[in-house]
């Protein structure tokens, strides 16, 4: 089944070490349905952006003080004295917007084509892992600068373990090391912040190694049989996959070089201050959809649990979506629920942003409201009374009912 | 076939030590790890530095009737109002079927003029807008969060809003007339 590897060096190591068969495997012999469309190019896409923050990050750390004294001071070090400093923050700080606009959007491409369902249940919950990590990161990455809106995110968000009955309260001293957020805290997010990127490699490994296990889902989400269904991972995705970084790349550059700052918020340039709450605390866009589950809700524990079910329900959807057939063009009605939910997603974001009074207050409340039943109701249901359509037999076949 | 009986007796004895000696080497095991993760866990506790740094002295005597000041206390800030006659008649006359975390005010102050409450929004830590002249200080005449709108009165407690609790009255006491020990 091996092939030999003709140069001596590389067959030496190669029968101590079978590192060159797994990554020949993984990334070019690999069969790979050929059907695949762009929106398959977001898996590597969230590498690449997972690389580039590492590499970002570890340049960053080399002139930044995790300091409550120091540390706004360092930030402006690096963007006016440091060589480059100011690209390579950029970069970081677009970086975490692009990451999360990328996995969004390989989210929602598994969610459209049903990438979820059985075989790939635990590939979706390594994905769903790789998200909350994400999360955390970018929360904690987000109070280093040191700036109001650093200090207020963090009260705000290390405040919801308040809500846990009986202990909330030392967990939250716990959290912060003193009676509110201060140097020790600084300190200890600066630490977790440089820990967890590794954490999501390691997961992304796994991830990696469960989708190999079935292959890719593909556009039809059909099983595929044939041999001649797939091609060799090498040349046709490499290629494709680096096509995509071009683009991805191109639109990176166009936020880091001309408009830096505009996914940030310019409270963020004011130092913080512990006895001034800004007049309205938002967090970063990638938080907005859930930040509005939590403000919809006017009882403070279940606004948390809320906020959380909201992310933890994806770990059970494979078993709320009960319909067998996989994608949505061949699911005509789950197709129609599927945009209404994307549309949704988008309006919490929206009032999100929002001061959560008057009708923005309602329009937040009936949005998360039918993000709950999207999952627990509409998805169960569905799957039942659904009538999908014929589905191929083979990706050539293609069904008859396809307009 | 008395022998072989008594053989299976012994294996089926040994066996059950055997497990016995796995599980209790487990427990301890298990005793033993949480014993020795303990010092990593508490050493994210505040350090004595901290702890340190508990109570703090207040200068009464320049803060006029109907105004307050904030002071910083355990990095948080803490509000001292003055009251009049008129916002502690409001906070007493509040049926306390009305309150959302029913305490009284006279509970909550130990001279009726002076209200000290930790000032931070028991929903998720903002500091209450109502200190400064021309805040908006709610529906409630006390304090009013911006973040997400808890109103609180002029006993500190809330009335309104998504806040569970009053705000927090901290351990203090009165040296003298014109002097606060916060802590």
């Amino acid at each position: 089944m091996a092939k030999k590897f003709k140069n001596k060096t590389i067959a030496w190591l190669e029968y101590r070490l079978p590192i060159f068969s797994v990554l020949r495997e993984a990334l070019v012999d690999h069969p790979t349905p050929r059907n695949l469309n762009y929106w398959w190019n977001f898996g590597s896409l969230a590498g690449i952006t997972l690389i580039i923050m590492i590499v970002s990050g570890l340049m960053l750390s080399m002139h930044y003080v995790a300091h409550t004294d120091l540390a706004f001071d360092s930030i402006e070090h690096i963007m006016r004295d440091v060589n480059y400093g100011w690209l390579i923050r950029y970069i970081h700080s677009v970086g975490a917007s692009m990451f999360f606009f990328v996995v969004y959007i390989h989210i929602a491409r598994g969610l459209y084509y049903g990438s979820y369902k059985f075989p790939r249940e635990v590939l979706w919950w390594l994905g769903i892992i790789i998200f909350l990590l994400m999360i955390a990161s970018a929360f904690l990455g987000y109070t280093l600068p040191w700036g109001q809106m650093s200090f207020w995110g963090a009260t705000v968000i290390t405040n919801l373990f308040t809500a846990i009955p009986l202990i909330g309260d030392n967990i939250v001293t716990w959290l912060w090391g003193g009676y509110s957020i201060d140097n020790p805290t600084l300190n200890r997010f600066y630490s977790l912040h440089f820990l967890i990127p590794f954490l999501i490699v390691g997961i992304v490994f796994f991830h990696i190694v469960a989708l190999h296990k079935f292959g890719s889902n593909n556009p039809t989400g059909i099983d595929l049989n044939l041999k001649k269904e797939k091609i060799p991972f090498h040349p046709y995705y490499t290629i494709k996959d680096f096509f995509g970084f071009g683009i991805f790349f191109i639109i990176f550059s166009i936020f880091v070089f001309f408009i830096p700052n505009v996914l940030g918020h310019p409270d963020n340039y004011i130092p913080a201050d512990p006895l001034v709450t800004p007049a309205h605390i938002v967090p970063e866009w990638y938080f907005l959809p859930f930040y509005a589950v939590l403000r919809a809700i006017p009882f403070k524990l279940l606004g948390v649990l809320a906020m959380l079910g909201s992310i933890f329900i994806l770990f059970v959807l494979p078993w709320l979506d009960t319909s067998k057939v996989r994608s949505c063009r061949f699911r005509p009605i789950y197709k129609q629920f599927y945009w209404i939910f994307i549309f949704n997603f988008f309006v919490l974001g929206w009032v999100g942003s929002k001061v959560p009074e008057g009708h923005y207050l309602i329009i937040s409340r009936i949005s998360t409201a039918y993000y709950f039943i999207h999952f627990l109701i509409i998805l169960p249901i569905l799957g039942k009374f659904e009538k999908t359509l014929p589905t191929p037999i083979n990706i050539f076949k293609i069904s008859k009912y396809k307009k | 076939m008395i022998q072989i009986s008594n053989k299976r007796k012994k294996i089926k004895s040994a066996k059950d030590r055997r497990n016995f000696l796995k599980l209790t080497t487990m427990s301890m095991a298990a005793a033993g790890t949480a014993f020795a993760v303990w010092p990593f866990i508490d050493s994210m506790n505040p350090s004595a530095d901290v702890l340190a740094l508990g109570t703090k002295e207040v200068d009464l005597s320049n803060i006029k009737k109907g105004t307050s000041k904030t002071i910083k206390w355990r990095g948080k800030p803490v509000f001292i109002k003055h009251r009049t006659e008129v916002e502690i008649q409001d906070a007493r006359k509040v049926d306390l079927n009305q309150l959302k975390d029913p305490e009284k005010d006279e509970d909550r102050v130990v001279n009726p003029e002076w209200l000290i409450v930790v000032g931070v929004c028991t929903h998720l830590g903002c500091i209450p807008k109502g200190q400064m002249n021309g805040d908006v200080k709610g529906d409630f005449n006390g304090w009013f969060c911006p973040c997400h709108g808890s109103h609180y009165d002029s006993s500190g407690r809330v009335r309104k809003g998504p806040a569970p609790k009053n705000l927090e009255v901290p351990k203090y006491s009165f040296i003298n007339k014109n002097k606060l020990k916060i802590g």
